[in-house]
Formats: C-alpha cells, structure tokens, sequence
C-alpha cells in the first residue's frame, strides 16, 4: 500500500477517510475517547473547549439529516463554529467546480471539512489537494466508505457487548451499494470479531464479497442461526426499478427482520440499523422498536464518536502537518 | 524526605480547620485524576463525607491541546448532575504551573455553579504560573531544576522525588 494519507509522520490521525489502513489501537483508542465524551452528557453545559477558535465546514453534496446534524451537534459540543453547507451537484465537470469551492473555503481560514459525496473518493480527493493544515472527515462518500457510521457501529456494540472477540455478527440486505456495510466489515475484523456474516440475495452482493474477510449466506432463517449482532442495511427504494429484487413485499418475506425470525438468533442479540428506516420493507416496527433494537443508542452514540474523531484529527499535526 | 503519612495527616487537619472557618455545609470531594482522586480517597474516609467520592478527568479542558492532543488515556468525569449551590473541596496530588485547577474549575463550573470551592493538595512545589493557590497543603517545597515529584499509588500511596537529568 502506498503511504497512509489519513495519518501524520507521528502515526496519528489526520485526516477520517475510511477504516482501511487503521490498525486495532487507532481503533480502539477513538471508541475510548468517545467513552469519555459519552459522560460529558451529565454536564449542565454541554461543551468541552477543545476546539474553541477551529472552524469547520460541513460540506454536503448529498442529502443527509442524521449525520449532518450529528456533526454538526459535535462539533459544537467540542466548541468549534461550524458552518453546514448543502450543495447541490449536478454538474459533470465535478472535479474541477468541487476544487473551487474547496479553494473559496480555504480562503475563509477554515481548519476541517466533513464531507458527504455521492462519488467514492471525493473525501480521499480533498484532502489530498487541500492546504495542508486542514483535516477531511468523510462522511459518506458514494458506494466506498462511511467510516463515522461504522465507527459509531462498534461503539454501540461494545457498550451492549463488551468485547469482540465472541461475537458473531451478520449484516443484513443491500451489502452491494452500502457504504455503510463496507467500512462496518473493515472495523468488525480488525477489531477482532469472531465472524462476520452477510445475508442478501445475490443480485445485492458483491461479486468475490468473501474477499472481504466473510461468511455468505443467502438465507435469513438459517443465515441468523447463533447470531449476536445483526445490523440491516436500508433498501434503498431506488434500487427497486432496476430489476435487483422483484418487489418490496417479496423483499420483506425473504429477508425482512420480524420478531419470529429475531428468535433464531441468540436471544440476546441486538438489533442495529444506520438509518433511515424502511418499515415493512427491511424490518417489523415490532423489532425496530423493539426491546433488543439499540437503533436509538447508536444516533445518540454518533455525537460522541464523531466528537473523538474531529478531536483527535485537530490534534497538533508534527512535521506531516 | 516526604513521608505521605505526615502529609496526609497534616492536609486532613488543615482542611477540619478550613472547613470551620468557611462553613463548609454537607461538601461534596472531588479528586482530579489521577493522583489526586488516590489522595482524595484517603481523605473522603478520614473526613466521613457523606457523598460518594466524585471524579474529575480534566483532558478536555488543558489548555495545551494544540501541543499535545488529546489523551488516549481520558476517562470518563464521574459528578453529581446537579453541584448547583454545593460545597466543593476540589484535591489534587501536586499543585505546580496552577493549569490544572483552571481547567478543573472550568470543568467543575460545566456541572453547575458551586457555592464555594476549597482547594487541598498533598504538595505545593514552587513554579506557579497563573495567580491560583491552594487553600490546604500537606506541605510546601522547592525544587531544583530538572527535579519533580511523582506519586505512585493508590496502595500503597508513595511520594517519590524524581531527578529528570538521571530518568533521561
């Protein structure tokens, strides 16, 4: 692999592209922190000074309401000003319009972008041209990666779990165009869980998807059988018109979650969902407001790792800075 | 030499004294991570506080976070949600540049507004760099250059003086 472009010459972390190329202890060391972040929740004033005077932009190229509010929630928090920014593409001379209004904000002393991209690479693309103080956060960048999800995934595992070394997870639906499962399966075998499981119709897998480091299954009862964690993935609707699945109802026979088929799992198992959710298309209302779903826990986990994450990228950048 | 015991007897008288003679009403301890909250523990049970021991991890609030960034090490502070109008005595191991009680204070002040906070430590050594001082010490010290004191702990809890020019 060539050098590592997310850490500085010290090791640290720079810039949050994708989990890919972050060992076990960058890992763990950003669930720890977060931890610590967690308890800020018990503060009458919600704030921390660690990025008093920082500016950072969140640069939305496509729609998001959960992770653009999260960050920007985070980044105040972490007393940061923080200004959010919706942009529109449309364009097909991206890459030169995108490099422009990076230029413009650059020019506005900014210190970090968090970027959502529909193309996969337009963080990695940042923050490879941008000034060389400045850190990039990806927050979603086309079917590549969504590493903040992921991150906020294994922190809310590990608050119900403890540890990741017994545990057997499966991911559940549209594995071919998430992002979202893409950098979880990165960070559950680099944190070091038992297994990790995809279960989807193979129209929705990658091709070579046990490249990847899991197991296939292409059947939800069978597929669920000693499961501790299982994370669905949104089916997104879009996908319907061409010609993956052949209905939304057939969809929600085979591989919806209903309360009968979460008995398959272990009975203590949790039920994880990025968001937004299709209800009936992906799973029951019953089990996604059900007693083993934590879907909540992990939006409300999402400020404080996003807090450690533009935290520890602010951090002095050494001689790579 | 520093023996801990003499320290902390003297720090537990001086702090019967102070509480007197400031009305400390039903106090709530503090000890800042990690060498104060060892020093905290011994006193919170010399005194018989009433209320758990509370803990305080200041890592979010050092004002040298553009030098160093954040450290890994942080745990999570463990307070009251509510210290509104409460009786603060705030123990840290040593008191030096005086940075670590602005940023304990600030922190202290994110829970709610005290009523009065009292500050104790085991040892005042010289170096003071922000006009803050203790109201409770064990003892009062000068040190050579390139000389510090470390507390190991918490049990036993030892005081030991350190040469950096010898660690180094």
């Amino acid at each position: 692999m060539t050098e590592n472009i997310q850490l500085n010459s010290e090791g640290k972390l720079k810039h949050f592209l994708s989990i890919e190329g972050l060992n076990k202890t960058l890992l763990t060391e950003i669930l720890d922190i977060a931890e610590s972040f967690i308890g800020m929740n018990d503060q009458q004033i919600k704030k921390v000074p660690l990025l008093r005077g920082k500016t950072i932009v969140n640069l939305f190229f496509e729609n998001s309401t959960r992770t653009r509010t999260t960050f920007e929630l985070a980044a105040k928090r972490l007393s940061a000003d923080v200004l959010s920014m919706s942009i529109a593409t449309s364009s097909t001379s991206k890459g030169e319009s995108l490099l422009d209004t990076i230029r413009n904000l650059e020019a506005m002393f900014v210190d970090m972008f968090v970027v959502r991209h529909a193309i996969s690479g337009a963080a990695h693309f940042i923050a490879q041209h941008t000034a060389p103080h400045i850190s990039v956060i990806n927050a979603g960048d086309g079917q590549h990666a969504h590493p903040t999800q992921a991150m906020l995934d294994m922190f809310t595992i590990r608050q119900v779990k403890q540890d990741f070394s017994n545990l057997r997870v499966a991911i559940i639906g549209d594995i071919l165009h998430s992002r979202v499962a893409r950098s979880q399966i990165q960070a559950l075998n680099i944190l070091g869980a038992a297994e990790v499981r995809v279960i989807a119709p193979k129209t929705l897998l990658p091709s070579h998807v046990e490249s990847l480091g899991v197991n296939v299954s292409h059947d939800l009862t069978s597929g669920l059988k000693d499961i501790d964690v299982i994370i669905m993935l949104r089916l997104q609707k879009e996908r319907m018109t061409s010609a993956l699945l052949p209905s939304e109802s057939e969809y929600f026979k085979c591989f919806g979650l209903t309360e009968a088929k979460l008995k398959i799992a272990k009975p203590d198992a949790i039920v994880m969902h990025p968001g937004p959710i299709n209800r009936g298309v992906e799973i029951d209302s019953k089990v996604a407001d059900g007693p083993q779903s934590v879907i909540l826990k992990q939006v409300s986990n999402g400020i404080a790792i996003r807090m450690a994450i533009m935290a520890m990228a602010m951090q002095k950048q050494g001689a790579a800075g | 030499m520093l023996d801990i015991n003499d320290l902390l007897n003297k720090l537990e008288a001086e702090l019967k004294r102070v509480i007197v003679e400031r009305g400390l009403v039903d106090p709530l301890m503090i000890g800042i991570r990690t060498g104060g909250v060892w020093v905290a523990e011994q006193l919170h049970q010399r005194l018989g506080i009433q209320d758990d021991l509370a803990l305080l991890d200041i890592s979010f609030y050092r004002d040298d976070f553009s030098q160093i960034g954040v450290n890994p090490n942080v745990k999570p502070s463990q307070l009251p949600q509510d210290i509104k109008g409460r009786d603060i005595i705030l123990i840290d191991d040593v008191f030096y540049t005086g940075r670590t009680i602005r940023a304990a204070l600030n922190e202290i002040f994110d829970y709610g507004r005290p009523n009065q906070v009292v500050l104790a430590v085991l040892i005042e050594r010289d170096g003071k760099q922000i006009p803050l001082c203790p109201d409770c010490v064990g003892t009062s010290i000068k040190l050579n250059a390139g000389q510090r004191i470390k507390l190991t702990g918490p049990s036993p809890l030892s005081i030991h003086l350190q040469t950096l020019d010898a660690v180094a």
